[in-house]
């Protein structure tokens, strides 16, 4: 594979998290029964017309000024081809003239991938082929549920920018958060509230580029990114046979770990565009595009660049947290006066696992903790301990660490605990002087076990180095 | 039994004067004896409408007013929802279906205390100038039996016609209300585009598509286009602006008013039409209008652009007809073959005429030569007029080429049955109003009409014209079925 390059554009579709469907009144909502929130409009009934969700309209500018687009002035069309999920047989989309254009996304090692458009439509219902292996053709029969149909979607094309397998998982990744910090999206790949589609070709360097291919309807990361590396590797293996690629549209299969070819280029259905006569085009003024950039939250590249700069950390670990939500949670902390690297350690661990997020944990009482882990008024054990409460039941620090006896041991106190443990413990303590490093361990347990955890490990271990005469 | 006004009849309704229930009772009296021979409804309401017009009844008992058009029974075309109410666009393709909404129009009807006697007869989905292209058989022309009443809204204009409803809804995408309302000699009027709610209007073409009036005489064409005028969220190309009184200027008279007579629309029209037009202008100018020569160039090519832009929306709008969720189903083995053949089943010969000519004219590679071109037509259209409006308040011409003719007669030559449409198509395309009055010369056996045609939202001075030529126009003799 090493002389070839594989070039890959996604498009991805994104279920916007609006309050009810593109063009009615219908909730937007996944899991309900189905066909049960579905109306004339979405259902396409005679007589039935469209009227714009204005919320939708903002969540689209949103993605559009998150990604560096141009947000136009545009107008909708009708794509025409008849299938049974599409209740009008026809898709009201946009065309030739769309509501983003031109603008680019930053990767976290700051590769810059460029966005062609970023539009919008409605979705489709959906099927269900029952009997015959799932496919239309050998299915006994086929449910739809119009549920989905007239959700809105903003489709997210990108430029031929991106060159493996893992970079357009990143991609997708990147996009994913920037999308749910927008508020646009929940993220749902598994709800299928993000739904990729690859387009792939394969090229010696230099060359122009190589036939592509589409494998749609790629609903995870991990999908995704086989399907790349499987459908380079058969596009390779083509060529180099001595064969030509044909530009078609693939299907992922997954538990087979393969794409399988779908319609070809020639069978491709001609859509007969059209400006839909029914709805009016949308010119978002500047006052409309002002308020909704300001509404807009910091976005994961910049909380990035911040937290790094607080931090003075970079890479994987301030990648995470930002994922994670729990940045603000660090800069507070270490506003307040905490040490970055106790902030950072605290965040990433204890409170990244807890499984219901923040829970009662509050920005001020975690910087607290940090803060008086940091300056050495409680140890990590205790800090870790006093972090469990706060996230299930709230608090104060302070109060808690009060109650709890958590009070970091005065040095003479804790002479006087070595100091018995030493000497309920001749022999261990000959070996430890005799130059056996592993019992500093055994003492360091006793003297945890007599002063119920309150020492703190570090201090304790010099102690006993002194105390043997070690440096 | 002379002919009821709406006006009238709603005023003695409001005052307890007459009962709505009796007034219904005279249309349906009209329906039992002629309707056999006329067949303007796909369905007579009789429990419905007497169930509502004794609700009014009761309601002006109460003390309460029951609005504008109190006891006035309308007939609606086919293609308007009615929740409850079977709505077939004259084709089997929707056989079964019932809508569970009703029409904007609709609401605002029975918001206004309107009664609805019954959904009336159209060509298929409102493609046709005759109603002849009904899958439930022709209407005939309340005048003529032997004639047809025009279409597509035939049905309701033969209903008013006929003395069936006082009023009716039609719709016009190319004519389909002033073209019938010419050829049954009542009064029909196309509106702005956007002034009336197109919400359950089942679509033909929707950038054309608007609701209209059918009266007896103008000012109660006006007073029903003001019930049912005004913005409506629910359709985005619905103005929204408040909708201008329709009755307030129509005894201005037309003192001062620029009458502009469009040359290029008397040509080629048989002699009654263009006269009509020459006699009501020379009328006009007897009561002090103004009237001159007006020239609309483009206006000649609007029936080619008509038949380009209208098939292609209808090919998309008429896609949904598929066997999937409501109407007629033929069985097949794969879903493609269910689609083919419920389509192939469903539709009549016009109706997929114009699928295929729609679908060809949006076609990659079709596309800038015919749909393109078309729509720069129209884009002439408009300038053309308003260029015409600069020198004159309103515009006459014909409504149609020539009066009511045979049943049968055009069936077999599209191109023929499409020339009905030429002197209406350009208010369509530029989505200005219009309104047909009839005009019967002394001794001549039928009506044509006399079209005003106004700038958008010109519906006051529309109204204004149209009632002075109603005024001045020839009497014409008591004739025709339910009379």
């Amino acid at each position: 594979m090493s002389e070839w390059e594989t070039v890959i554009g996604l498009e991805v579709h994104c279920e916007l998290r609006t309050a009810t469907k593109l063009f009615c009144g219908c909730r937007n909502e996944f899991g309900a029964e189905p066909n049960t929130l579905v109306c004339p409009v979405c259902l396409g009934l005679p007589g039935s017309l469209p009227v714009l969700n204005r919320q939708a309209v903002e969540l689209a500018m949103g993605i559009g000024l998150a990604l560096h687009c141009q947000v136009k002035p545009s107008v909708f069309h009708r794509k025409n081809y008849f299938y049974p999920d599409m209740p009008k047989d026809y898709q009201v989309s946009q065309y030739d003239e769309p509501i983003n254009v031109e603008g680019w996304l930053e990767l976290p090692d700051g590769f810059r991938v460029g966005i062609v458009r970023a539009h919008m439509e409605e979705d489709t219902g959906k099927i269900t082929h029952v009997g015959g292996g799932g496919r239309i053709h050998e299915a006994a029969h086929s449910l739809i549920d119009y549920n989905r149909a007239g959700v809105p979607l903003v489709e997210i094309v990108s430029a031929p920018d991106l060159r493996s397998a893992e970079g357009a998982r990143a991609y997708v990744s990147e996009l994913r958060s920037i999308l749910v910090a927008t508020g646009a999206s929940d993220g749902k790949m598994e709800e299928g509230s993000l739904r990729v589609d690859a387009n792939v070709s394969v090229r010696r360097p230099g060359e122009p580029f190589g036939t592509r291919c589409e494998i749609k309807n790629l609903n995870s990361l991990r999908s995704l990114g086989r399907a790349i590396e499987h459908e380079a590797e058969r596009q390779v293996g083509v060529l180099e046979a001595g064969g030509t690629i044909a530009q078609e549209t693939r299907h992922w299969d997954e538990a087979a770990g393969r794409t399988l070819s779908g319609r070809t280029k020639e069978q491709s259905e001609d859509y007969r565009y059209f400006q839909e006569p029914d709805l009016v085009p949308v010119a978002p003024d500047d006052d409309w595009l002002t308020g909704v950039a300001a509404r807009l939250p910091l976005l994961p590249a910049a909380r990035r660049d911040r937290l790094a700069e607080v931090t003075s950390m970079a890479g994987t670990e301030v990648a995470t947290l930002v994922e994670l939500g729990l940045d603000d949670l660090v800069v507070e902390a270490v506003g307040a006066g905490a040490e970055a690297r106790v902030a950072v350690n605290r965040a990433a661990n204890e409170v990244a696992a807890n499984l219901s997020g923040l829970g009662n944990l509050t920005s001020a009482s975690f910087a607290k903790v940090v803060r008086m882990e940091s300056t050495g008024k409680l140890t990590p054990t205790q800090a870790k301990a006093v972090l469990a409460e706060l996230l299930a039941s709230g608090g104060d620090p302070e109060e808690v660490a009060r109650d709890r006896g958590f009070e970091a041991l005065a040095e003479d106190a804790l002479a006087g605990v070595i100091d018995k443990v030493v000497a309920d413990n001749p022999s261990e303590w000959e070996r430890y002087v005799g130059g056996d490093d592993k019992v500093v361990q055994f003492f360091t347990g006793q003297v945890m076990k007599q002063t119920q955890g309150k020492a703190n490990g570090a201090a304790v271990a010099a102690a006993l180095r002194a105390r043997a005469g070690r440096s | 039994m002379s002919r009821r006004r709406a006006l009238d009849t709603a005023a003695a309704v409001r005052a307890g004067e007459l009962s709505a229930i009796e007034v219904l009772e005279e249309h349906l009296g009209a329906i039992e004896a002629a309707e056999g021979d006329v067949h303007a409804f796909n369905l007579v309401l009789a429990d419905a409408a007497r169930a509502r017009a004794e609700e009014i009844d009761r309601q002006v008992a109460a003390g309460s007013d029951p609005g504008p058009l109190a006891g006035v029974p309308v007939a609606l075309k086919d293609n308007l929802c009615t929740r409850g109410v079977a709505t077939t666009c004259s084709s089997r393709i929707l056989e079964g279906w019932v809508p569970p909404y009703d029409a904007t129009v609709v609401e605002r009807l029975r918001r206004a205390g309107a009664v609805v006697v019954g959904k009336t007869n159209l060509d298929e989905f409102a493609m046709g100038s005759s109603t002849e292209n009904s899958a439930f058989g022709p209407t005939r022309n309340p005048l003529d039996l032997s004639l047809v009443p025009g279409g597509s809204s035939g049905g309701s204009a033969a209903a008013v016609a006929a003395g069936f409803a006082t009023l009716g809804l039609g719709s016009d995408t190319g004519g389909s209300i002033r073209q019938p309302a010419a050829l049954c000699g009542v009064v029909g009027a196309k509106p702005t585009y956007g002034l009336v709610s197109r919400y359950g209007l089942v679509a033909f073409a929707s950038s054309l598509d608007q609701i209209g009036p059918f009266a007896v005489d103008v000012p109660d064409a006006a007073a029903l286009l003001e019930v049912i005028a005004g913005h409506d969220p629910r359709d985005s190309t619905s103005l929204n602006a408040p909708a201008p009184s329709m009755l307030d200027g129509l005894s201005m008279g037309v003192d001062g008013l620029r009458v502009g007579v469009v040359s290029e629309m008397l040509e080629g029209v048989e002699p009654a039409a263009a006269a009509a037009v020459q006699d009501a202008a020379e009328a006009l100018a007897r009561v002090g209008a103004r009237p001159d020569k007006a020239s609309v160039p483009a206006a000649i090519y609007g029936l080619s652009a008509y038949y380009l832009i209208a098939p292609a929306e209808a090919s998309s709008n008429l896609a949904r007809y598929d066997g999937v969720r409501y109407g007629l189903r033929v069985d097949a083995p794969d879903v493609t073959a269910m689609f083919a053949r419920t389509r192939a089943a469903g539709f009549g010969a016009e109706v997929k005429r114009r699928i295929m000519l729609g679908t060809y004219a949006l076609s990659a590679g079709y596309y800038d030569a015919y749909y393109g071109r078309a729509q720069r037509v129209r884009t002439l259209i408009i300038r053309d007029f308003e260029e015409a409006y600069r020198s004159f308040d309103v515009l006459l011409a014909p409504t149609t080429p020539g009066p009511a003719f045979p049943l049968g007669a055009k069936v077999d030559d599209p191109l023929a049955m499409y020339m009905n449409d030429i002197c209406t198509i350009p208010s369509n395309l530029a989505g200005h109003p219009a309104i047909s009055v009839p005009w019967q010369a002394p001794g001549a056996s039928l009506p044509v009409g006399v079209q005003v045609l106004a700038p958008a939202l010109g519906e006051p001075v529309m109204f204004r014209v149209a009632a002075a030529i109603e005024a001045l126009a020839p009497p014409r003799p008591e004739q025709g079925a339910g009379r």
